[in-house]
């Protein structure tokens, strides 16, 4: 497994940055831990599955999800408490989509602020919206769907979703340089490398 | 039938079984769950399943059309059994769906890696369950044109849904679990999707599962994410589960029927439920493996596991069957005595002891490791199950016919309308499934693969002498 660079400086226009691609899970750590140590910033680690530990030795901050997922939650308890308070047992008016009345609903002489009979929906709209909040705000922060990827147009990089492991380092990282970021690769003992167009 | 020649059900306390078999590659494994999706052509066994079960289909599509034109005196529902076969239905394919988010999220949480093998198309079943699930309760109100009065829309009668119906915490509680099930299960299959993407030879293939996989190129930074928000999903999904089962059953218990009015019935009702679920996902799993070429991932120690559960949420039924009589006796009250000494020996006691032969007594020879790794007694064991907890909802919903007043008691009998559309949500379900495992990713690769002892990224020499055994194991 000798590192080919062909590829490598073959390209004329613009690059995107450099792919190197690896066989193992063992080997795209140890190269992740390095290019990392080499204190690039803008590059990333392509992998078929999640490898333990990758993310810790890429440097990855933990994301700021779970706490977000929380405010969805407490919107949704807020939410499903107001909504049942108001239809059941208000009478006020308010604007939703044109103005609408709540409704005293007199049910076997019960309470109209009947909290326990209102727990289940509650629950249901804390879990939907905390449901909701987590994939959405996980695909927006991942900027998905985004169909169009530098990295598509390789065609090893088909591998990166079978068995393959790859590192991309971009050219606009302030490091970056062709020769010396692609010497770095090549240590690494890569199967490839390769410039990818912008 | 020829199993892999490797026995995984055997415990050894020096390894960890292995979980897939005779792969050690992850591109063979690609390939071996890709290759029945992307042959040109499905083996025959599929279009004749899928012949059958869209006919059934389609009679069940217009089999509602008829009861909409003509009006809901073509079931056998009366007063004063107003529930009848709609809600038994409804409550048999809720909780066949609640098996697939146990996998998924429960066994999740609980870092039970035999699950990835079979957590999509437990789920996938999940969803086309509660779909068939959801159907019968629209068409049950009757005037299924006004069934958005369910939810709070502005409205200009200024009219609003009763929010202390356990009926409305049912809406919330259906809605709530299919929209979370149907987001877990695609987000589960984005890599997958972008597996099949990058594996595509047509355009068509690559255009509809580009779109589909929105992009994924499995960056690390984006699985950092996308594994919390997976984490995050399993944690809310399995509260949500046993809530879901549980409203099901305040519809019941809430009520003042004798035989209904229970405090048991919740865990109850969750226990059932993850019991049939478990027994349709080992069901499925049976033939599909068998057609689908997916022995070496499903392997005989999944089936067993499935079955080990089974027999213990069995035994957990026939419990709650056993304290129900026990209560009905201890409470003094004698409608309810009367309730269930009838459930036994009154006009629908065959009911009863079917629904007792099959949810207690067949899962019995679970005990038997012989039977639980036989494929012909786990089928009919699997069955049993499958028709006992239909009747369980049938006895319970059945409890109508005799309650407080003598003089409303009633025989309860299905019409052909009844039973053909039981059979039609069946051929409904089949055919989502049979849709399901030829276009989609039957198998989470992505996480197969990340259980698999390759994918251990410690440096070589760190590994722990058994990791190194298992691999040799699988070889």
């Amino acid at each position: 497994m000798s590192a080919h660079g062909q590829h490598a400086n073959d390209s004329t226009g613009e690059v995107f940055g450099l792919l190197a691609e690896f066989e193992t899970p063992e080997q795209i750590t140890r190269a992740a831990c390095a290019v990392h140590d080499a204190g690039y910033k803008l590059w990333d680690c392509h992998t078929p599955f999640p490898v333990h530990g990758l993310d810790k030795a890429m440097g990855v901050k933990p994301t700021i999800l779970p706490v977000l997922v929380f405010f969805g939650g407490l919107t949704g308890v807020t939410l499903g408490f107001l909504m049942q308070w108001f239809t059941n047992a208000s009478s006020l008016k308010a604007w939703f989509f044109g103005m609408v009345r709540g409704y005293e609903y007199m049910i076997s002489g019960k309470p109209m602020m009947s909290l326990p009979a209102w727990i289940p929906v509650m629950f249901e709209t804390t879990v939907l919206f905390s449901a909701i909040a987590a994939v959405a705000l996980m695909l927006v922060f991942n900027g998905l769907p985004r169909l169009y990827h530098p990295v598509f147009k390789s065609k090893r990089f088909a591998r990166a979703t079978d068995d393959r492991f790859f590192v991309v380092i971009e050219a606009r990282d302030p490091n970056f340089d062709r020769s010396t970021t692609h010497t770095l690769l090549e240590t690494l003992n890569p199967t490839s490398i390769e410039a990818l167009e912008a | 039938m020829n199993e892999p020649t490797i026995d995984n059900t055997f415990e050894d306390p020096c390894q960890r079984a292995p979980l897939v078999l005779n792969h050690t590659e992850f591109a063979s494994v690609t390939t071996a769950i890709c290759q029945a999706n992307e042959s040109p052509r499905p083996p025959r066994a599929w279009y004749i399943a899928f012949a059958i079960s869209s006919t059934l289909a389609s009679l069940f599509g217009l089999l509602v059309l008829y009861l909409i034109i003509t009006g809901v005196g073509v079931w056998g529902n009366h007063s004063p059994t107003m529930w009848g076969f709609p809600i038994i239905n409804f409550v048999f394919w809720i909780g066949i769906g609640h098996a697939g988010t146990l996998i998924s999220a429960i066994l999740f949480l609980f870092r039970q890696k035999w699950r990835t093998a079979i957590n999509r198309f437990a789920e996938a079943m999940t969803i086309f369950a509660v779909i068939c699930a959801g159907t019968f309760p629209v068409i049950h109100v009757g005037r299924v044109w006004v069934v958005y009065w369910l939810f709070p829309f502005p409205n200009q009668m200024d009219l609003w849904p009763q929010f202390r119906s356990p009926l409305l915490w049912d809406v919330f509680a259906v809605s709530t679990y299919f929209t979370v099930s149907l987001m877990f299960w695609y987000v589960g299959m984005i890599p997958d999707l972008a597996t099949f993407r990058d594996r595509a030879v047509t355009k068509t293939r690559a255009i509809i599962y580009g779109i589909l996989a929105l992009g994924w190129c499995g960056s690390t930074r984006h699985w950092h994410r996308y594994e919390r928000a997976y984490l995050l999903l399993a944690a809310l999904a399995t509260p949500l589960v046993l809530s879901v089962h549980s409203v099901v059953s305040f519809d019941f218990a809430v009520a003042q029927v004798p035989g209904w009015h229970s405090t048991i019935f919740p865990p109850y009702f969750v226990a059932g439920a993850i019991f049939g679920g478990f027994a349709m996902v080992v069901t499925l799993a049976v033939p599909s493996r068998q057609l689908w070429g997916l022995k070496d991932f499903i392997t005989m120690r999944h089936l067993e596991n499935m079955n080990k559960i089974i027999l213990l949420t069995g035994s957990i039924v026939g419990y709650a069957y056993l304290m129900e009589f026990f209560t009905a006796w201890y409470s003094g009250a004698r409608y309810e005595s009367f309730a269930f000494i009838n459930r036994a020996f009154g006009q629908h006691a065959w009911a009863y002891w079917i629904m007792l032969f099959c949810n207690v007594a067949a899962p019995q020879l679970f005990w038997f490791k012989r039977c639980r790794r036989s494929i012909p007694v786990m089928f009919f064991v699997v069955m049993c199950v499958n028709v006992g907890m239909w009747f369980e909802r049938f006895v319970i919903v059945i409890s109508l016919e005799q309650d407080y007043l003598p003089s409303s008691w009633a025989y309860f009998a299905p019409t052909w309308v009844d039973l053909a559309m039981l059979i039609g949500s069946m051929g409904l379900f089949l055919t989502l499934f049979l849709l399901f495992i030829r276009y989609l990713p039957v198998i989470a690769m992505a996480e197969l693969k990340a259980v698999m002892p390759e994918a251990n990224a410690h440096p070589a020499g760190a590994h722990g002498s058994a990791d190194d055994q298992n691999g040799e194991a699988v070889s």
